[in-house]
């Protein structure tokens, strides 16, 4: 009798683990089919291609132009400024919160670090919006301080934290032995870092980068702010431009119901998705081929 | 143990008289235009403590928002800061719904420059020459050798809509110009920025933007409502079919002109008379 309740127990809490996996899951399907639903109707009006790599965005005008290209290569540098900003500045930090750091200093190196993780993305744009855009205006002499530049600035604040914790784990876990191993054949510190520590973590760093990288492409309150909102090809990175997210907060609030733009935006959703999808899928893949197991693969 | 149990059951005494109040409270639902949206929360908060049993509850999220909400009838009352579109009047037909429209404010549109600009007026011509991408220098307009950094409303916002249709005569905004999200965040971009030209509500106008004459007429209430001023428009509340009950109450409080219209120009819109 005590074994079957036990079994119950047992029984129900699984099916009640599975219940709420299952859960998360389902609303990411049911997600998935909106948006396919309310964006997929947009593609009888304009081909994927036209809408793909069409260069005008003019929503509301009659024609109307659906060419989110500008804003695809608008997401894409901002994304690519930002990585070139944060990688650096995140994985340095990593590498001497883990390694150089005296333990003190530790202690509170790494909770600022991640404290800067928890400042909400609008206080970042307003950061960026009232003082880093007046500050670039003057001090590059150049038309707008909204710009490219501005945008990128403030995601690489906002990506450091997550490829800094990621990439501090990823060195912390690299096997002691190795790092001894190193150091009894006479190697420096510094030798240890660049010819041990990082090759033996790539697989966390890089995994580390692309989920920073991810999280700056669909960052949306920060680019609606400073980037400027110029639908246009970007001329140098002090161009004024609007990234995906943007464009879909700005203006779906007043985009006709089930018109063909609330279709576009969500269409442009979709987009969006795929793409922070792709980076997820290589950060898993990377994650998984690289795997550090134990000392021997090095 | 005894007085656990009474206190139990004040608690839920009192729990049930609150839901009870709830329920038979009536309930007025706002949403629509976020530029309406400073008028209709004064009018609620005033329109509350008029009618102690309403409880109006109230949102933004745009004006196509809002007419979507009168659609699918899940408002009361929508704000817009436009007139409705061919293709929602459609909408509403084929699902069986009739909005009717209420002019309740006018909204003047005026185009504004940093303080230290030395531009005063631009004409018409002038301004869409600006957003269209053809007068690139402030030189071109009497001003000084700097390239003019335009500023302009997301595509779809209602008060950008009236901008394309007055001064853009329905031409494109290069896609050059800066695209922000709202009357707010024009004004501080072009506070913060010495050549730069944009466009906001009265309501907007402060200290640190220059409003410029259109074709000479200065952009106040006077002029919007004796029609000399050529960029303004006048702000609506849609409502399912002719309004009736709580309803009809709200718009009748609106039009007062003690009451709604008092609102109107206290928020910095222009009332109706």
């Amino acid at each position: 009798m005590k074994h079957a309740v036990r079994q119950f127990r047992e029984f129900s809490i699984r099916g009640f683990f599975f219940i709420m996996a299952f859960v998360s899951i389902a609303i990411l399907c049911l997600i998935l089919i909106f948006l396919a639903k309310e964006g997929l109707p947009i593609f009888e009006k304009v081909s994927i291609k036209d809408f793909l790599f069409g260069k005008y965005w003019y929503p509301t005008y009659d024609p109307a132009d659906f060419g989110i290209f500008p804003l695809i290569v608008a997401s894409l540098a901002v994304t690519a400024c930002s990585a070139a900003l944060a990688i650096p500045l995140g994985i340095m930090t990593a590498i001497y919160i883990a390694e150089i750091a005296t333990p003190r200093l530790k202690e509170i190196a790494k909770p600022a670090v991640e404290l800067l993780a928890s400042l909400p993305s609008v206080v970042i744009g307003f950061f960026g919006m009232v003082v880093v855009a007046p500050f670039l205006q003057n001090t590059f002499n150049i038309p707008t301080g909204l710009n490219l530049f501005n945008a990128s600035l403030m995601l690489a604040f906002m990506s450091v934290p997550t490829i800094c914790t990621i990439s501090e784990d990823a060195i912390t876990s690299v096997p002691t032995e190795l790092k001894e191993a190193s150091l009894a054949l006479g190697a420096t510190h510094w030798e240890t870092i660049v010819r041990v520590i990082i090759p033996a973590s790539l697989s966390g760093l890089s995994t580390a980068v692309i989920l920073g990288m991810s999280r700056a492409i669909g960052e949306t309150m920060v680019v609606l702010m400073v980037a400027g909102g110029a639908a246009m090809m970007p001329s140098s990175i002090f161009s004024p431009v609007r990234p995906m997210p943007a464009s879909i907060a700005a203006e779906m609030a007043e985009a006709p119901f089930r018109g063909d733009h609330y279709f576009a935006l969500f269409a442009t959703g979709m987009t969006l998705f795929l793409f922070t999808l792709v980076f997820n899928f290589i950060a898993d893949y990377i994650s998984h081929k690289h795997r550090q197991v134990g000392a021997a693969t090095l | 143990m005894k007085k656990m149990k009474q206190n139990v059951m004040i608690i839920v005494t009192m729990v049930l008289t609150l839901f009870a109040g709830q329920c038979f409270a009536e309930n007025l639902k706002i949403t629509g235009s976020t530029t309406v949206l400073p008028i209709a929360q004064k009018a609620a908060e005033a329109f509350m403590k008029a009618y102690p049993g309403v409880n109006v509850s109230l949102s933004g999220g745009g004006s196509g928002e809002g007419i979507k909400a009168i659609i699918d009838g899940t408002t009361d009352v929508a704000n817009s800061s436009r007139f409705i579109k061919d293709s929602e009047v459609a909408q509403a037909v084929e699902k069986g719904a009739y909005p009717v429209p209420f002019g309740v404010a006018y909204d003047c549109i005026v185009p504004v420059v940093h303080p230290s600009n030395p531009v005063t007026n631009l004409t018409l011509d002038q301004l869409k020459g600006m957003y269209s991408g053809s007068i690139k220098n402030w030189k071109q307009v009497g001003g000084p050798d700097k390239e003019v950094v335009v500023i302009s409303r997301d595509t779809s916002s209602g008060t950008y809509e009236v901008w394309s249709e007055i001064v853009m005569k329905k031409e494109r905004v290069f896609p050059g110009a800066l695209l922000q999200a709202s009357n707010g965040a024009v004004a501080q971009a072009v506070s913060k920025n010495t050549f730069a030209v944009g466009y906001v509500g009265l309501s907007y106008l402060n200290d640190e933007l220059k409003p410029l004459t259109v074709n000479g007429v200065v952009g106040n209430s006077d002029n919007a409502l004796n029609g000399s001023y050529p960029v303004s428009r006048v702000l609506y509340m849609f409502t399912k079919g002719w309004p009736t009950g709580m309803t009809l109450q709200f718009i009748n409080f609106m039009m007062n002109p003690q009451k709604g219209q008092k609102i109107v120009a206290e928020t910095g819109f222009v009332p109706l008379y």
